[in-house]
């Protein structure tokens, strides 16, 4: 595999190459090695630390699995609350009337501009003086406010570049055929848009997915990254084994989402000679697809 | 109206803030500039690590990694990064963990700036016979990095709202402070609108003016 | 069709998202089909062991626990009929307040702010704030001593605050989300000591992965009067478990309690304090 960034490899080339690829793997190694003794002589590789984690199904079912149903449903009910959100404040963005746009413009650029986990502690203290809900519920739905008041703005921005992505004949067209603002929005625009945005939205997914973990650690609200704690406690204290875990089920969890939904997107894609998107003509051959340049953007600032 | 502010260094917190963003910044822009470089290499092992590193560090939370670094690396591993007092110790394990998260999304807007950059401008480099790092360094990189000064200064904004994670592991910047003025003090709404302010403050204009850099140096085509 | 296609999507979603949650829903409480006598919800401690400890089995062990049981049944619930429930620190006036929870049980230290707002019944166990250290270290013989030395505790806690202000202002402290990430910096040398009340401490070091590898240092730093909180004014109910905790410890529950939960860290605990005699 050739890239326009460097010639087809001579066979001096392709040595150093060989030459590289050694250095790297015995830099790793050496990494590798240094962690593996550290760890081995501090006790944290020892069995008795890993072991209730794969001889019995007990630490999964009290603890983690627990932990792992609230993840989903903080973030998912900040999702479904966040999307359609989001979507009014774009398209409010957009309006042609300076009291509508002004306002949306003000909030969701007040949102982006404050930590979410400072948004959490501030939903939280509020429902704690001014509403009688019990503390389990009331931390899920401060964990849901903070996320939702955050990626609602960011999804807003989202939806702002994806529509102006689309060439400006779509909407004069549907002017054309007598389409009223709603309308041209509804069946025209948003459709269209909505292959653009797509990767944007699922990299803010996964941001809300790790996002809740910020409920745990500020609220101790108990979803996975929480129940380390009554796990951890269990099990003599061995936090090394039970974050590693963690991370691994966050890893599958958001590599399952982003999998689903590039396939997806790759079916959207086929079904429609897209306009929203472009395919980016990258200089080398092994450089991925692009989107169009606006929207890039906004799909960057998931972080 | 302000006198709850009294007896805490409001400043003080916020000027941690800033450091951790700005060492943080400098450090992802580094690593991350390394990683994108790796990412469009002739070293097939390279690409697949700059692949690798980037899906498995953008997927976990931040407090993972942050708690990572300090009961691993620290408390595990003793490594102290040359300091010697607690403080010291947990931000400098902030700041790596920062960077090493932030790279993952430096080094993804970099390698989309280096797919606007038009394919003729390397080809006509390897006609002048200039090696990879030279392309890279001479003609690829300082036109990519120009045309994603937006997208780097929304992960700037991001990783100064990041820092506040940071309290996860101690370290005492304006989340820490805000915290434990809610748990002390009965004025929830204005200790929350005094934090928010000065979150406003220190990320809109980082975005204004970047806006502004953004449209001086992009390269018309 | 477009429309339709993206729309057949986002409802996949929805469906799979929904069917994620839906499981998690399922309640436990209905496990009540059997008995239909009364119910008890009470507040207690998940995470710290030899006081309030949720086991992988969903069970839940330690001191506390045993005393809440004990008085439950006083006060004539079943160990079945009882429902216990994580109360966070910060949470546990306004879960009394509302009636969340009948009473808590949770290293609760009687103290005047608090008295504002509950009512206590007892003290039934005099804590006070200790350090833990590992077993082969044996620099650190009174509280002057933690000075230059690294201590560890949970962010916000008293404890920490202690030491910041009174006992040891030049040591230096890391501060952490929970207990645990203390114990595998004192396990790896980072830490030299770990502060707070020593029945936690104690229930620390007496777990099984811990045995031998910690001790306490028996430094009473200060005194912690645990007693159990219930709505303020509801004074039939707390006479009901001050008799219930003077029964526990005439007929022998309460020291045997001691000894299960923190016998095994070598922890001396004080004698079983009176009702109402509040050490300051």
């Amino acid at each position: 595999m050739t890239s326009v960034l460097y010639d087809a490899q001579g066979p001096r080339a392709k040595r150093r190459n060989v030459l590289y690829t050694v250095l790297f793997v015995l830099g790793a190694a050496a990494v590798v090695w240094w962690v593996y003794d550290g760890l081995t002589s501090k006790h944290q590789l020892d069995w008795v630390k890993w072991k209730p984690f794969f001889t019995s199904s007990q630490p999964w079912e009290t603890f983690l699995w627990p932990g792992l149903q609230n993840t989903l449903k903080a973030a998912f009910f900040a999702l479904i609350i966040a999307l359609p959100l989001g979507a009014l404040f774009g398209i409010g963005r957009l309006s042609d009337h300076r009291w509508v746009r002004g306002p949306a413009g003000v909030v969701v650029e007040f949102f982006r501009a404050i930590p979410v986990l400072i948004l959490m502690l501030i939903a939280n203290q509020a429902y704690f003086e001014y509403t009688e809900l019990d503390p389990d519920t009331r931390l899920l739905y401060a964990v849901i406010t903070g996320l939702v008041l955050y990626n609602a703005s960011v999804l807003a921005e989202i939806v702002r570049a994806g529509i102006l992505t689309l060439p400006s004949g779509q909407t004069d067209a549907a002017k054309a055929i007598g389409m009223r603002k709603g309308q041209t929005m509804v069946f025209v625009l948003l459709p269209q848009a909505v292959t653009a945005m797509l990767p944007a939205i699922v990299s803010q997914i996964v941001v809300i997915v790790k996002d809740t973990a910020l409920g745990g650690a500020v609220l101790a609200f108990p979803e996975l990254l929480a129940s380390v704690r009554p796990m951890a406690a269990n099990y003599g204290a061995n936090t090394i084994a039970c974050f590693t875990i963690i991370a691994v089920i966050y890893l599958a969890l958001n590599f399952a989402l982003t999998s689903f939904a590039s396939w997806l997107e790759q079916r959207l894609r086929r079904a429609k000679k897209s306009t929203g998107a472009i395919v980016g003509t990258g200089p080398g051959g092994d450089l991925e697809t692009i989107d169009a340049p606006s929207l890039k953007i906004d799909g960057e600032r998931a972080v | 109206m302000f006198d709850f502010l009294e007896g805490y260094d409001l400043l003080g917190a916020f000027w941690v803030t800033v450091q951790l963003t700005v060492y943080s910044a400098l450090g992802s822009l580094i690593w991350g500039t390394l990683l994108a470089g790796m990412k469009v290499s002739p070293v097939p092992l390279m690409r697949g690590f700059a692949t690798g590193y980037v899906n498995v560090v953008r997927n976990i939370p931040l407090t993972v990694i942050i708690l990572f670094a300090s009961l691993g690396l620290f408390q595990t591993l003793s490594i102290s990064l040359g300091a010697s007092d607690f403080t010291d110790i947990n931000f400098r394990l902030a700041v790596l963990s920062l960077s090493a998260y932030t790279a993952a999304f430096v080094c993804e807007a970099l390698r989309s700036g280096i797919n606007t950059v038009p394919v003729g401008q390397a080809e006509a480099a390897r006609a002048l016979g200039l090696s990879f790092t030279q392309i890279l360094r001479l003609i690829i990189l300082p036109q990519a990095f120009r045309s994603v000064v937006n997208p780097l200064s929304n992960v700037l904004i991001a990783l100064t709202k990041n820092t506040t994670v940071a309290a996860a592991i101690g370290v005492a910047e304006a989340s820490y402070l805000m915290k434990g003025m809610i748990e002390n003090e009965a004025q929830l709404l204005l200790i929350s609108a005094v934090f928010a302010f000065g979150f406003i403050v220190l990320t809109l204009p980082t975005g204004l003016i970047l806006g502004w850099v953004s449209k001086k140096v992009a390269v018309k085509r | 069709m477009q429309l339709r296609k993206v729309t057949a999507a986002s409802a996949a979603v929805l469906a799979l998202a929904l069917t994620a949650t839906a499981c998690g829903s399922d309640d436990k409480d209905d496990a009540s089909g059997s008995g239909g006598g009364k119910k008890i919800t009470i507040g207690i401690k998940i995470d710290q062991p030899g006081i309030g400890l949720k086991t992988p089995d969903g069970k839940y062990t330690g001191f506390d626990v045993d005393v809440a049981t004990y008085v439950a049944k006083e006060l004539g619930y079943d160990a079945a009929d009882i429902t216990f429930k994580e109360t966070k620190s910060a949470d546990r006036e306004t879960s009394i307040e509302r009636g969340d929870v009948k009473f808590i049980a949770a290293s609760y230290s009687i103290n005047d702010e608090r008295l504002q707002k509950v009512d206590f019944a007892g003290p039934y166990l005099l804590a006070h704030q200790d350090i833990l250290v590992r077993a082969d270290d044996s620099s650190i013989k009174s509280p002057e001593d933690l000075n230059n030395k690294k201590l560890c505790s949970v962010a916000g806690s008293t404890s920490a605050q202690n030491v910041h202000d009174k006992l040891a202002p030049k040591a230096q402290l890391q501060e952490y989300g929970g207990y645990s990430e203390c114990l595998t910096g004192l396990e790896n040398k980072a830490v030299d000591a770990l502060t707070t009340d020593d029945s936690i401490l104690a229930g620390y070091a007496s777990q099984d992965a811990n045995k031998g590898k910690f001790k306490l240092a028996g430094f009473k730093m200060t005194n912690e009067n645990y007693g159990i909180g219930l709505k303020k004014g509801d004074a039939d109910l707390k006479k009901k478990i001050n008799d219930a905790l003077t029964k526990m410890v005439s007929d022998g529950s309460w020291k045997k309690a001691v000894d299960a939960n923190f016998g095994p860290a070598g922890y001396k605990n004080e004698e079983a304090p009176k009702i109402g005699d509040i050490v300051k």
